[in-house]
């Protein structure tokens, strides 16, 4: 590797410690009675937000209370953060093309489990409805939008990254880059061109 | 025949003539363009708060400026049952006196807290004219914070009125009235030069939280004192006081406190005075006064009644009290933004006396006196005088300014604004007022700093300018734009009680500094019920039930009571658990011989109810809070003294 890949795959794998210190995704809702917005943050081991009132406009039409315990990830997904920072760490010290390869592709691999684990718990938070709610709207579910804007009810929902997701998918970024580099795939494409 | 035709044609005809040499009345149309300049379009805000006194209701109305839209209705010396001020178990000992309870008293002005002479908008401060006292209303919650009583004092009128820095509200006394122990108060009315006494009182306010206490009273003479200032800049350790009746008249004043040429505007150097209070040169002398705090963490007020005030005798300490004449009943006293002018507003005169604060200090240097009243001072007049405005018009009343070198007189008798100019004295422009204006306010016009934008006319005469309501008529207000150099008529609005004196400051000043909600975290009510799993009721005595009660959302919890006997007295202890802007919810129960209480988000109040029958009884949420609103109810169990029904609660069961 050279020195700058090295030291890019440094800054990549660094950059990545945000995780810990910023929120990861957001969930945000606006509705009428709600102008001002209000929101959920996810970190990589807690939430922050208008947690109490989202659950209770919820409560209304039967979606679960939404609390820490629902998300059996939290008790893993620091240490997980903390081994794929090692791996990029090693990379860029051993200068090892093959330990940058493993770490940009376990980054990416890790996104899209990321958001995988997001859709399935967004299909049963927004599925799993109590029978007893007090509005029942046939064929109605509310699960929330995996990226991006929904209109569910009165409420018009977004789901999106957070300041982390958007770094740790720079970092993901730089880190294929950095690896496609070192394998050449740019010196073949402007002899191509 | 034909003459008496010629007769009666010739008395019509002069009948006719002399009704068209009728003057036509002052037109009341307003500025082309006005509607938009008034217009604040849906969804956006005000630029303006204004904070308006409602007079015999005891209460002040918070208005937009320039829309002039109420918003808001703050109970202060009066009771509200709209949220349970007043009776609430928290907010009762608010409005404790030393006569005990009272639930109404007659709020005349506003003074908004000032740092260096300029609006920081912390607190608003209210006179109660009646039982005398001075409250303060936090702005961050607007809610009546504190009460303090004013002893030795009669009709609380000339009040309150602040030092440049919030260090003292005054409150003078406009009725005199004989004060000491009990010999000497039970004295013949007639006595009254010998044995009545003004009392000038000067409140301290925490500059950190606002507390109020009484610091010291002046002992003045027997006069009526009507309103005041407090200087500012070159004047800021003055004080200035409209006082009338200085005829010492006891009876039909209207006559009797209106025959001399001049009262006086009484001066008080209250930086001198504050002195000899600190090195103990007064008399502590018996005096009773309630005061009443409401604590921001536990939501409830309590009332301390405390005992002896310090008195000062300006016949004693020599250089505190100076009058200066002026003519014929001084209403207004007004300071100029710079401090240096004094505008007296005499209200049965026919000019405005336009004092300097320099010449009066070299009058006082130079003991250029006319008289004394009791040894204390009487400057001479000339001296004094920076000028008059002459020809203003009738019963001037109030002068405010915009900064900008103008001055604004209300009118009462010829029912106008005046516009003047501060250094020539010569009047600019008038405008009409629709009917009979008392107050006027500029947005800062009594600060150092005012912005002279708008100008608000409280009318105190309404008669056709409304749908008509029968005999008892809405007051009305009246904007003008000034910011051209002129008065010009923009608005007509509806005003709640009877304004008297109103304060406004720019809204970006507090906007953002609003309480959304309590912190249930911060709660410190001792009967605070902080989570559902805490709700519960407990009988505390034979006749006494504590029901420690939640709401969210839309539910109460408990909902269901039983084991209630004839004769209890139940507290309704109701938390709100909401932690979220604007989600108060009420409390109701059928038979409460009180009121709802209106709980905010995060905070405990109490309902007092007594259980006068057997039988099943309702309660429920008097605010729509959600779409369960409804459906947020529940019931409470009556049974006979002696039965064996056990207490039990639940909720959802």
């Amino acid at each position: 590797m050279s020195p700058s890949s090295r030291v890019l795959t440094a800054l990549s794998a660094l950059a990545l410690i945000s995780a810990y210190y910023l929120p990861i995704w957001q969930i945000l809702l606006w509705a009428p009675q709600y102008p001002e917005g209000i929101g959920m943050q996810i970190w990589i081991d807690h939430l922050t937000g208008d947690i109490a009132s989202i659950n209770k406009m919820n409560f209304y039409i039967g979606m679960g209370a939404i609390s820490e315990e629902m998300f059996p990830e939290f008790l893993i997904l620091k240490y997980v953060v903390a081994v794929i920072i090692a791996i990029g760490l090693i990379a860029a010290i051993t200068g090892k093309r093959t330990l940058l390869g493993a770490y940009a592709v376990i980054l990416i691999l890790f996104g899209i489990a990321a958001l995988v684990d997001m859709y399935l718990w967004g299909y049963d938070y927004g599925h799993n409805l109590d029978p007893t709610a007090a509005i029942k709207i046939p064929d109605m579910s509310y699960q929330p939008p995996l990226i991006g804007y929904e209109q569910l009810l009165n409420f018009l929902a977004y789901s999106g990254p957070d300041t982390a997701g958007w770094i740790m998918g720079g970092s993901a970024f730089v880190a294929v880059m950095t690896w496609l580099y070192e394998l050449g795939l740019f010196k073949k494409l402007r002899r191509k061109l | 025949m034909t003459k008496s035709v010629i007769f009666i044609s010739s008395a019509v005809l002069m009948m006719i003539a002399l009704f068209s040499c009728r003057p036509p009345a002052p037109g009341a149309a307003a500025t082309g363009d006005a509607a938009s300049r008034v217009y604040v379009p849906p969804g956006e805000h005000d630029e303006f708060y204004n904070i308006v006194s409602g007079g015999f209701n005891g209460q002040a109305s918070v208005v937009g400026l320039p829309s002039g839209r109420t918003f808001k209705i703050i109970p202060v010396f009066s009771v509200h049952p709209e949220n349970g001020y007043g009776f609430s178990e928290e907010t009762k000992p608010l409005l404790n006196t030393t006569h005990g309870f009272i639930p109404w008293d007659d709020l005349h002005h506003i003074a908004i807290s000032t740092t260096n002479g300029v609006h920081d908008a912390r607190w608003a401060f209210a006179n109660a004219n009646n039982t005398p006292r001075v409250a303060r209303i936090d702005l961050t919650t607007f809610k009546t914070v504190e009460i303090l009583e004013i002893p030795n004092s009669a009709g609380n009128h000339s009040s309150p009125f602040i030092t440049e820095n919030t260090e003292y509200v005054v409150a003078g006394t406009r009725f005199s009235v004989p004060f000491g122990e009990a010999a000497d108060v039970d004295v013949p009315i007639s006595t009254y030069k010998e044995n009545f006494r003004g009392a000038i009182t000067f409140i301290s306010v925490d500059p950190d939280d606002g507390e109020m206490d009484i610091a010291f009273q002046i002992d003045a003479p027997p006069f009526n004192y009507d309103l005041a200032r407090g200087g500012k800049k070159v004047s800021r350790d003055w004080f200035f006081i409209s006082c009338y009746n200085t005829e010492m008249a006891h009876t039909l004043l209207e006559v009797n406190a209106s025959q001399r040429d001049k009262d006086y505007i009484m001066a008080i150097n209250w930086r001198r005075a504050e002195e000899h209070a600190r090195n103990g040169k007064g008399t502590v002398i018996p005096a009773q006064y309630a005061h009443n705090k409401k604590d921001k963490n536990t939501h409830s007020a309590t009332s301390t009644i405390k005992e002896g005030v310090l008195m000062l005798d300006p016949t004693e300490l020599k250089d505190i009290v100076y009058f200066i004449p002026c003519p014929k009943s001084p209403h207004g006293c007004d300071v100029s933004p710079d401090g240096e002018y004094i505008v007296g507003s005499g209200k049965l005169a026919a000019l405005i006396p336009v004092f300097s604060f320099s010449k009066m200090i070299e009058a006082i240097e130079n003991e250029d006196f006319e008289g004394d009243i009791n040894g204390l001072p009487i400057l001479n007049y000339e001296s004094v005088l920076y000028g008059e405005v002459q020809r203003p018009g009738l019963g001037p009343l109030h002068t405010e300014f915009d900064g900008k070198g103008n001055a604004y007189t209300s009118m009462f008798v010829s029912s106008e604004v005046v516009m003047w100019d501060l250094k020539t004295l010569e009047v600019i422009d008038r405008a009409p007022t629709y009917y009979s204006v008392g107050h006027l306010m500029v947005p800062g016009g009594c600060t150092a700093d005012p912005h002279g934008k708008y100008l608000v006319a409280y009318n105190k005469i309404t008669k056709d300018r409304y749908l008509p309501t029968g005999p008892e008529l809405c007051h009305s207000a009246q904007l003008f734009d000034i910011s051209n150099g002129r008065l010009e008529l923009l608005l007509d609005f509806p005003t709640i009680g009877e304004p008297h004196y109103a304060e406004a400051f720019p809204a970006d000043l507090i906007k953002d500094r609003q309480v959304r909600f309590f912190r249930i975290e911060d709660n410190n009510h001792p009967y605070v019920t902080r989570g559902p799993g805490e709700a519960r009721v407990e009988r505390e005595s034979d006749n006494v039930v504590r029901v420690y009660m939640t709401s969210i959302r839309s539910h109460f919890r408990p909902d269901n009571i039983e084991g209630i006997f004839v004769g209890d007295t139940v507290y309704w202890h109701v938390t709100n658990l909401e932690q979220e802007w604007d989600l108060p919810h009420g409390f109701a129960i059928k038979g409460a011989n009180n009121a709802e209480i209106l709980i905010m988000p995060g905070e405990t109040l109490t309902l007092k109810w007594i259980a006068d029958r057997v039988g099943i009884f309702p309660f429920y949420c008097t605010d729509f809070c959600s779409a369960l609103h409804q459906e947020m109810q529940g019931y409470v169990r009556v049974s006979p003294r002696g039965s064996n029904v056990p207490l039990t609660y639940s909720t959802g069961k």
